[in-house]
C-alpha cells in the first residue's frame, strides 16, 4: 500500500496542536468552530437558559411540594407562576391503581414489581430458552391470582375496579403474550402456499393495519354485544383487551414475516430434507433464525403498543392515562392537569426509555 | 451398488394426480376456512337477531336523515339540519385539513430535526436527542390533552397574547391575518397551478435535449412567463384583490382572519410534534446510509456544498427514507382519530355520534374503515409512485 493510505483519518481539528486547556479546546471543536456555528451556539444558549430559567422557576422555585390533606388554597395561591406538585403526593395512590379498594392496594403494587421483573428476565439473552416461555406462563397466571384474588385467603376484587398502572401493564403484556403467536401463525399463513390461508392471512392483516386503533376498540366496546347471542357479555375491560390483542397480532405479523424473509432458502431446503414436517420445520429451524433477525424491531413493535393501551381511554377503561384525567375532575384540583399530565408522562418516559435503550443495545451488539 | 440396478416401482397413489402433500394441504384449507366461514356465519346470525329485536334496519338508508348534529369547527358549509351523509362529508374533509397540513408540517419539522441531529454543533445535536427521545416515549394520547390542557389554559380572548404584529393566541385558539379566497382568487392560483405544470414539462424536455446534445438550455425565462407573468395576468384582467384580512378584536371575540380553533391547533401540534420525532430519525438514519465515500468523492470534485447535497446526497438518502416514511404518513393519518378524545370532529368521532344516535353501529364502522382504507391506499399509491421514481435504476 501507499503511504498515503496508512495516514490514519483524523478530523482536521483534531490535528491542530494540542495546546491549552482541554474545556477550551473541546468548546473550540464543538461548539464554536466555526463563525455560524459560533452564533447558533450563542443563541441556542440563550434561549435554553431562559427556558430552563422560566421552568425552574415554575417547577422549583415557586412550587408548593406537600399541603394539608385535601387543601389545595396554598396551590391555588401559586397558580400561573409556580406548580403545584403537592396533587401528586394527593392523588398518586388513585392515579396509579385507581379504585382498587385502599387495603388491598398491595395487590396490584406487588403485580407491577412482578410485571417490571418480569421484562428484566426477559432481557437477559442468558434467558433466552423455552424454560422463559414457562416463566411468562407461571408470572401471569400469579398476576391474575394476585389482581383478582380469591383464593389463599385473598379477597375477590372484579375487574371493573382494577385501575391505573397494572391495567396498563396488563393491556401491554397480555397484548403482547398472546398477539405474538397470533402474529407467528399470520407470517406462517402469508408466506404459506395454500392459496385460502394465504388469502385469509393477508385480508386479516391489512384490514387490521388499516384503520385506526380507536375504532377497533370503538367496535370492541359498542359493536360486540351485538355480535354474541342475546344475554351473552363478557367484561369491558376482556373485550378491549381482545381487540388489542388482534392489532397487535396484526402488526408484529409483519415484523415476523420480514423476519422470514430473511432466513435463507437453503435452511428450508435443509429442513424440507431432513424430512422434516412443516410445523417442525419452522418450530426448530425457521422461527429461531426468523425472529433472532427482528428482536430490534419487535421491541419497538412493543413500545409503540405499550403507548397505544392509552388509546382505552377514549372507551372509558380505567388505565393509567384514565385515572390521571379523573384525578383532576375533583374540582379543588382542576387547575392542576399540567402537573398530573407530567408526572404519568413520567411513567410511561420511564419505561418506553429502557426498551428503547435495550433496542439500542441489541442492534449495537448485532451490528458487531 | 451400481446404476443399472432396477429401481423399485412408484408406489401408487389412491387419489391418482393428487400426493400426499396436496391431500395435507386441501385438508388444511378446508379446515381454516370453514371455521372462518363458521365464525363469520355465528356473529352475522347473532347480529342479525340481534338488531331485528332492537328495531335497527340494516343498510345505508339512514345517511339520509337529518344528522341533528352540532359540528362546531368545519371547512364545509354545515348545520345540524343537513344529511348524516353531510355530516360525514364534513367529517372527511376535517380528517383531510388535520392529516394534510399535519403531513406537510410534520415533514419539515422532522427534516429539520434530523438534519440538526447530524449537526456538528454538540448543542444543536443534543438538543435534536433530547427532543426526539421524549416525544418518541411518551404516548401521543397524552400529549394531545397535555397541549389541550395548555391551550385552555391561555387568556381569554381580550388579553390575547400577539406574538406577532396580526397574530393572537387565546383561549379561543390561533388567530391569522389572512387573505379571503373567493372564486376569483382560485382562478389565479389555478392559473398558478396550471403554469408550474406547464413548466415542468417544458424542463423535463430541456434538460433530455441538454443530455442528448450537451448544449445548455436555460429554463428560466419558461419560468418567469408561466410562474409570475400568467398568473399576474390573470389576477389584472379579472381584477382580484388580495387585500390582507386583519383580524380584529370586537367585543368577547375576534373578527376577520382565519381562526384556528383550539381543539384543531392542540391536534395539529401534538400529530405535528409527535410525528416530526419518528420523521427525524428517519431522515437521519437515511442520511447517514449514505457512504462516506460518496462525501469525499464529492468535495474532491470540488462541488459547492449546495449542490451536493441536492445532487449526490439527497438521492441516495431519499431511496432509504420514502419507504418508512409512507409507513409514518399513514400513521399521522390514523392518530388523527385521536381527535374524539378532544372533541375535534373528525370522520371517526362524527362516525361515533351517528352510532350513538342511530344504533347502525355495524355501517358507522364499515364507514370509517372504508374511509381509512382510501386514504391509506392513497397514500401508498403516491409514495410508491414516488419510490418507483427515485428508485435506483440497475441493469
Amino acid at each position: 500500500m501507499t503511504a498515503i493510505a496508512d495516514i490514519p483519518e483524523v478530523p482536521r481539528a483534531a490535528r491542530r496542536p494540542q495546546i491549552g486547556n482541554p474545556v477550551l479546546r473541546w468548546l473550540r471543536t464543538n461548539l464554536f468552530s466555526s463563525i455560524p456555528n459560533g452564533i447558533l451556539s450563542v443563541v441556542l444558549l440563550a434561549v435554553l437558559a431562559k427556558g430552563l430559567f422560566s421552568f425552574a422557576q415554575w417547577g422549583i422555585a415557586n412550587a408548593v411540594w406537600l399541603t394539608p390533606a385535601n387543601d389545595s388554597s396554598a396551590c391555588r395561591a401559586v397558580r400561573g407562576v409556580g406548580a403545584c406538585w403537592a396533587i401528586i403526593p394527593e392523588k398518586y395512590r388513585f392515579i396509579l391503581f385507581g379504585t382498587y379498594p385502599f387495603d388491598e392496594q398491595w395487590r396490584p403494587a406487588l403485580a407491577v414489581l412482578l410485571f417490571i421483573a418480569l421484562f428484566y428476565l426477559s432481557t437477559r439473552r442468558a434467558l433466552w430458552r423455552r424454560e422463559l416461555a414457562y416463566l411468562w406462563i407461571a408470572a401471569l397466571a400469579l398476576i391474575s391470582m394476585l389482581m383478582w384474588g380469591g383464593i389463599l385467603g385473598l379477597s375477590f376484587v372484579s375487574q371493573d375496579r382494577w385501575g391505573g398502572l397494572p391495567v396498563t401493564l396488563i393491556l401491554a403484556t397480555f397484548g403482547l403474550a398472546f398477539g405474538f403467536p397470533l402474529g407467528i401463525l399470520v407470517a406462517l399463513g402469508r408466506r404459506s402456499k395454500l392459496p385460502a390461508i394465504r388469502s385469509l392471512s393477508v385480508l386479516y392483516v391489512e384490514l387490521i393495519r388499516g384503520v385506526p386503533l380507536v375504532s377497533l376498540l370503538f367496535m370492541a366496546s359498542v359493536m360486540f354485544p351485538l355480535f354474541m347471542p342475546n344475554g351473552f357479555n363478557i367484561d369491558k375491560l376482556l373485550r378491549a383487551q381482545v381487540a388489542i390483542i388482534l392489532f397487535a397480532g396484526a402488526y408484529l405479523a409483519e415484523v415476523i414475516r420480514g423476519g422470514l424473509q430473511a432466513v435463507p432458502r437453503g435452511q428450508y431446503e435443509a429442513a424440507d430434507a431432513l424430512g422434516l414436517s412443516y410445523w417442525r420445520k419452522n418450530r426448530l429451524i425457521v422461527l429461531p433464525q426468523a425472529i433472532r433477525h427482528v428482536i430490534p424491531p419487535l421491541v419497538n413493535t412493543f413500545i409503540a403498543f405499550f403507548k397505544d393501551t392509552s388509546l382505552v381511554l377514549i372507551i372509558g377503561i380505567f388505565d393509567l392515562l384514565t385515572t390521571a384525567k379523573t384525578a383532576i375532575i375533583d374540582p379543588a384540583w382542576q387547575q392542576f392537569s399540567v402537573e398530573v399530565y407530567i408526572f404519568v408522562a413520567g411513567i410511561y418516559f420511564v419505561f418506553c426509555f429502557a426498551m428503547s435503550r435495550y433496542s439500542r443495545s441489541l442492534e449495537a451488539a448485532s451490528e458487531r | 451398488m451400481t446404476s443399472d440396478a432396477p429401481r423399485p416401482p412408484p408406489r401408487r397413489r389412491f387419489f391418482g394426480a393428487f400426493g400426499r402433500r396436496e391431500l395435507k394441504g386441501l385438508f388444511w384449507q378446508a379446515l381454516v376456512v370453514g371455521i372462518a366461514v363458521a365464525v363469520i356465519a355465528f356473529l352475522w346470525s347473532n347480529t342479525v337477531t340481534n338488531l331485528s329485536a332492537r328495531r335497527i334496519t340494516t343498510g345505508f338508508a339512514f345517511l339520509g336523515r337529518e344528522a341533528g348534529m352540532p359540528i362546531s369547527d368545519s371547512l364545509l358549509a354545515y348545520n345540524p339540519r343537513d344529511s348524516y351523509l353531510w355530516a360525514f362529508v364534513v367529517g372527511i374533509a376535517n380528517t383531510l385539513r388535520v392529516a394534510v397540513i399535519g403531513i406537510v408540517l410534520a415533514t419539515i419539522l422532522g427534516t429539520v430535526i434530523g438534519i440538526s441531529r447530524l449537526s456538528a454543533n454538540w448543542l444543536l445535536s443534543r438538543l435534536a436527542a433530547v427532543y426526539v427521545e421524549t416525544l418518541r416515549d411518551i404516548p401521543l394520547l397524552l400529549q394531545l390533552l397535555f397541549w389541550y390542557v395548555l391551550m385552555q389554559a391561555l387568556p381569554a380572548a381580550r388579553a390575547a397574547w400577539r406574538p406577532i404584529e396580526g397574530v393572537f393566541l387565546s383561549n379561543r385558539g390561533l388567530i391569522l391575518p389572512a387573505i379571503p379566497i373567493g372564486t376569483p382568487q382560485l382562478c389565479v392560483l389555478g392559473a398558478a397551478v396550471f403554469g408550474l405544470v406547464v413548466f415542468y414539462v417544458i424542463r423535463r424536455r430541456l434538460i433530455a435535449q441538454q443530455m442528448r446534445d450537451g448544449k445548455p438550455r436555460p429554463s428560466w425565462p419558461f419560468g418567469l412567463g408561466l410562474l409570475v407573468v400568467l398568473p399576474a395576468a390573470v389576477s389584472v384582467l379579472l381584477g382580484v384583490s388580495w387585500t390582507i384580512e386583519w383580524p380584529e378584536l370586537r367585543g368577547f371575540n375576534f373578527v376577520g382572519g382565519l381562526t384556528l380553533a383550539p381543539e384543531y391547533f392542540a391536534l395539529l401540534i401534538a400529530l405535528v410534534t409527535y410525528t416530526s420525532a419518528f420523521i427525524a430519525e428517519i431522515v437521519r438514519s437515511g442520511i447517514q446510509s449514505v457512504p462516506r465515500g460518496q462525501w469525499d468523492a464529492a468535495n474532491a470534485l470540488g462541488l459547492r456544498r449546495s449542490f451536493m447535497l441536492r445532487q449526490i446526497i439527497l438521492p441516495q438518502a431519499l431511496r432509504v427514507i420514502v419507504p418508512p416514511m409512507t409507513s409514518q404518513y399513514l400513521n399521522l393519518t390514523k392518530n388523527s382519530s385521536l381527535a374524539v378524545a378532544i372533541g375535534y370532529q373528525d370522520v371517526v368521532s362524527i362516525a361515533n355520534t351517528t352510532l350513538n344516535q342511530t344504533g347502525q353501529a355495524i355501517e358507522a364502522i364499515a364507514l370509517i374503515m372504508a374511509v381509512f382504507l382510501t386514504i391509506s391506499l392513497g397514500i401508498s399509491f403516491f409514495m410508491n409512485w414516488y419510490n418507483s421514481r427515485i428508485a435506483l435504476v440497475e441493469r
